[in-house]
């Protein structure tokens, strides 16, 4: 079969996917007073639609900051607007100034959704489609199967067509920016991955291995000449998209000031969610070093740190790596949508949970094969052999891996199962949630690890893998 | 490097299709579900709360018992496990009842019955010819089970509309295939059941009727392929007599002792119906209704008729009705009825059809060895899609849904051969176009879109590498005529609707669709006709035991 019809079923199978979950329900259905993140998407429509500009990020008596302000970058704000004039072309009731409160009906809803498959269609699937076409390894077929297991991975899925969100939209983005630098058109590259990172300030958590690239590769080009040129475009590039998000904040001081006061608000605190992250920024680090040239080594990997993150920003660089070591990544991804169980069974998604779950887990355990590619050398446990090698040299790691890969799953399945069918204890009625955080994050922190050891293994595999070929 | 095949397992892929479409069948839990959930959950309810004499009786809800009696017990066994999800779904006067739980368990007992589906198509696939050394995609049984598996019509009708066909065409491809592997009393059982399960399939019995008798009772044929009449066997007779009769009488019988049969028949058989669903099937009807019209707008304006005259035809309702024809001669039920029995008997095995083509084969015996077939199970399944076409083409009151009684076998010679499969091409195409009428809620159209590209991008690709070697399927008409289905979708699904028009004329896209689906079904019934009379010969030259 051709490539083109290989591809376009891939992208219909994952578009089927995506429209089906989204029959169900979405974050704070039919919960007054304060709904959930549906309602914050449309009322930032009514906002940006209602109110001029300079109003859409300062408490006014219009706009109440407390009900669902705006807090993330512009790009947000101007794709609500866009969004907003669609909606007040089909039923301007939708967007009615303070009427249009926890306003809900199945054809606001079909809007909505629409809304996001649209986004999801122009940004977010074709960058999918260009990463496996051009940097996956392999035949055109396992292109193919990486590219549905991609499109199928159950987070975004679930969150951005269940519970409520454009992550597609950011993701997306940052996707083509690792796009453009993975082909060389860097100032095509930094110019999407700035509009991804005023689409959604946590790509902040990929910044850094972007700038890191961007100046090593200038750097090695040399400081003068070549070298400083092309960081001097790539520095315009940047600032020129920056201005130009930010434009209309740019006439008055206070505005920026209070843009950036909403989406930085320190005075809320850091440490929503229990997931550690400075792994994520360096685990895009090892792709782009597996797909381009060398950084230059003087780099050192840095220090371990607590951010806040929301899962699809971690889950998104293994969702690239899943063709490389599938057993990990593909075991990475289901625990992340595991970990946001609570929130799933809080919107009433349990149902497509367990389907896309159980979907994803066996279709990319097939297509990838990755239970059999699971030698030691496929899963990169080079330094575990090391470590291990004097105290337990007979060890059966590999084996070891897909018992606890197995053991795993069952444990998040029998907590998943439990957590909805029984009832907690009345003395701990979060119990249920807190077993779930607990047990993602000690998953994460043993991936963090893996992850860390993976890198620093890395170039000396590579070396190793030029010696033998 | 990491560098592997992905699917070098024997029959791997084969579950990892059927897990990939289960689950794709759990998203669609929460679609939309028309009258027809209501109907099966009305009958679980009757056939557990009511005692076996009420079952044709009762006419609580306007969806009485309208299938045949096994299909009824099959009912009355799932609502013993419909007791664990939601008693109050097993309380006849809940009409309307819909729970969640009740969607549940109807929509999983359909994906759950769908495992004869698998299992019927795995046995299907055996019957085919495996070229050794070809890569997957490249298999006439990877293709052949992902056009069955993964069918449009299947999908959209059971697991949307709802119904349980998978489960019933699953009884109908293990009949087949059991005829194919040369099990024929297995097959003539399953088909018995099968008629017991849902009479509609009585429109192919005749195609089975006449293939056991004449290739099965017949031990033999001659070396020309003509019929030995000293061959044959009454005790296959017999023994086909008493499975056929016993299965029925099981079946049946209870009713026979309680002295309902003439009631259980005429819900069976209700002739009270008009011509017509208020949806046209794409059938022959479709068009001499299109022509009546035609007929009648040219006559009140060219003054030939008078418009009081003429009677008051409404397609517009949702109702099924008496259609009465304003130009062209009425059709009464004998008339379709005298038709179809006419386009059937045609196809049956005739005489004189095989001297022509003794004749022929003589002449070019090398021709005629590459067109060998290995048996005459390919004619027989050839005879069975015309039947079953032929009775969609011309049947009373057929539901559009009829369809896939005839392109679900076809798909069996599609990858066999590649006339066929040009002809499956263009049936399946239209006809599973001629089914998004059945899903006209805003919130499914992305689906029945996709779903639609999928099955079609896939048959299309799969089909023409299998018979790369040849020149194309489909012949550029058909292919105009093929693609002038996406305008059609844009002006009826998205144009029209915005229109003035659609107050006044509501009906007309969906007599558009009929209409123009109508013409593709004809053109691959005729070309389906023409290969049965071209191919005959085939079927006489092999030897049953």
């Amino acid at each position: 079969m051709e490539n083109w019809s290989l591809f376009s079923l891939c992208v219909l199978l994952g578009l089927t996917s995506r429209w089906a979950v989204s029959f169900h329900s979405y974050s704070g259905a039919g919960k007054p007073p304060m709904f959930g993140d549906y309602e914050a998407q449309r009322h930032w429509q009514e906002v940006t639609y209602n109110l001029p500009v300079h109003e859409w990020y300062f408490n006014t008596t219009n706009n109440d900051l407390n009900y669902w302000g705006l807090d993330y970058p512009p790009l947000t704000a101007y794709h609500s607007l866009v969004c907003a004039y669609v909606a007040k072309l089909l039923n301007p009731e939708w967007v009615e100034l303070h009427a249009s409160r926890g306003y809900e009906s199945h054809s606001h809803k079909l809007f909505m959704r629409a809304t996001v498959l649209f986004t999801d269609i122009l940004i977010y699937i074709p960058a999918v489609l260009l990463y496996c076409f051009y940097f996956c390894d392999g035949s055109s077929k396992q292109k193919v199967a990486t590219a549905l297991c991609i499109l199928l991975y159950p987070g975004l899925i679930l969150i951005d067509y269940g519970h409520f969100q454009y992550n597609s939209v950011s993701l997306g983005l940052a996707l083509w920016g690792i796009l453009g630098l993975g082909l060389g058109w860097d100032l095509f590259g930094s110019l999407a991955f700035t509009l991804a990172l005023n689409y959604k300030q946590m790509e902040l958590y990929h910044s850094l291995p972007f700038f890191c690239y961007l100046l090593g590769k200038c750097i090695k080009q040399g400081l003068i000449g070549r070298g400083f040129f092309q960081l001097a475009k790539i520095s315009l590039t940047v600032l020129v998209t920056f201005a130009l998000c930010w434009m209309p904040f740019l006439s008055d001081p206070k505005q920026p000031l209070q843009v950036l006061h909403r989406l930085f608000p320190f005075g809320r605190g850091l440490f929503e969610d229990k997931v550690a992250n400075t792994w994520c920024s360096l685990n895009v680090l090892i792709k782009i070093k597996t797909l381009l040239i060398h950084l230059p080594t003087t780099l050192s990997p840095f220090p371990l740190s607590l951010y806040v993150s929301s899962p699809q920003n971690i889950s998104q660089p293994v969702c690239l790596v899943i063709n490389e070591i599938p057993l990990i990544a593909i075991w990475f991804l289901l625990t992340s949508t595991f970990s946001m169980l609570p929130l799933l069974v809080k919107d009433g998604l349990l149902l497509p949970y367990v389907v896309t779950s159980l979907a994803f887990l066996f279709l990319s355990l097939y297509l990838l094969s990755a239970l059999e590619r699971s030698t030691e050398e496929e899963l990169r446990l080079g330094l575990y052999r090391k470590l291990t090698r004097h105290w337990l040299p007979k060890l059966n790691l590999s084996r070891i891996i897909k018992w606890k890969f197995w053991f795993s799953l069952v444990a998040m399945a029998a907590l998943s199962f439990t957590s909805v069918w029984l009832e907690p204890p009345a003395k701990f009625p979060d119990l249920f949630p807190v077993l779930v955080s607990i047990l993602s994050f000690l998953h994460f922190l043993g991936f963090i690890i893996y992850f860390n050891l993976v890198q620093l293994m890395e170039p000396q595999r590579k070396k190793s893998q030029k010696k033998t070929n | 490097t990491v560098m592997a095949a992905p699917m070098t397992n024997d029959q791997s892929w084969f579950y990892a299709l059927a897990l990939g479409v289960s689950f794709l069948k759990c998203l669609l839990i929460n679609a939309y579900h028309s009258t027809d959930f209501e109907v099966h959950r009305n009958w679980l309810a009757l056939t557990h709360s009511l005692p076996v004499s009420q079952w044709y009786y009762e006419a609580t809800s306007e969806w009485t018992l309208d299938y045949p009696p096994l299909f009824a017990w099959f009912e009355y066994g799932l609502s013993h496990i419909a007791c664990f999800f939601d008693k109050e779904m097993l309380v006849v006067p809940n009409l309307n009842y819909a729970s969640p739980a009740t969607v549940l368990f109807q929509r999983l007992s359909v994906i759950v019955a769908d495992v004869v589906f698998f299992y019927a198509v795995k046995e299907c696939c055996k019957c085919l010819r495996e070229d050794k050394g070809k890569d997957l995609l490249g298999k006439p049984s990877f293709i052949l089970t992902v056009l069955l598996l993964w069918n449009f019509g299947l999908l959209i009708v059971d697991h949307i509309h709802f119904q349980y066909n998978g489960f019933l065409f699953g009884v109908l491809l293990l009949s087949i295939a059991r005829h194919c592997q040369n099990r024929h009393f297995e097959g003539a059982f399953l088909f018995s059941v099968l008629l017991n399960l849902k009479h509609i399939y009585l429109y192919i019995a005749p195609a089975y009727g006449i293939y056991l008798l004449r290739c099965f009772c017949f031990t033999q044929s001659n070396a020309d392929g003509s019929l030995q009449w000293r061959s044959f066997s009454v005790v296959r007779l017999v023994i086909l007599g008493t499975i056929v009769l016993s299965t029925f009488a099981v079946s049946f019988g209870p009713f026979i002792a309680l002295g309902q049969l003439p009631q259980v028949l005429s819900r069976l058989f209700p002739f009270k119906r008009g011509l017509c669903h208020a949806y046209w099937a794409p059938n022959i009807w479709a068009l001499y209704n299109i022509a009546d019209k035609a007929f009648s707008i040219l006559g009140v304006k060219f003054r030939l008729l008078d418009i009081n005259k003429l009677p008051k035809a409404s397609m517009t309702g949702g109702l099924v009705q008496e259609f009465q024809h304003s130009v062209l001669p009425s059709v009464s039920p004998l008339a379709t009825l005298v038709c179809t029995l006419l386009s059937i008997l045609v196809n049956l095995p005739n005489s004189n059809i095989y001297t022509i083509f003794v004749i022929l084969s003589l002449l070019q015996p090398a021709l005629f060895k590459i067109w060998h077939r290995p048996n005459g199970a390919r004619g027989f399944l050839r005879c069975l899609v015309i039947c079953a076409l032929g009775s969609f083409m011309f049947g009373w009151h057929v539901h559009e849904k009829a369809i896939m009684m005839a392109i679900l076998p076809l798909s069996l010679l599609a990858v066999d051969s590649r006339k066929d499969a040009g002809i499956f091409l263009m049936l399946s195409v239209t006809s599973h176009y001629s089914l998004f009428p059945l899903l006209f809620t805003t919130q499914e159209l992305p689906i029945k879109i996709f779903l639609m590209l999928l099955f079609t991008i896939f048959s299309l690709a799969s089909l023409k590498t299998l018979f790369r070697k040849g020149g194309a399927l489909l012949n550029p008409l058909e292919v105009t005529y093929l693609l002038g289905l996406i305008p059609l979708e844009l002006i009826c699904e998205f144009v029209y609707p915005l229109t003035v028009w659609q107050k006044t004329f509501p009906f007309l896209p969906l007599m558009l669709t009929s209409v123009y689906c109508a013409l593709g079904v004809t053109y691959a019934f005729i070309r389906l006709y023409i290969s049965l009379l071209t191919c005959s010969d085939t079927t006489k030259k092999t030897k049953m035991q």
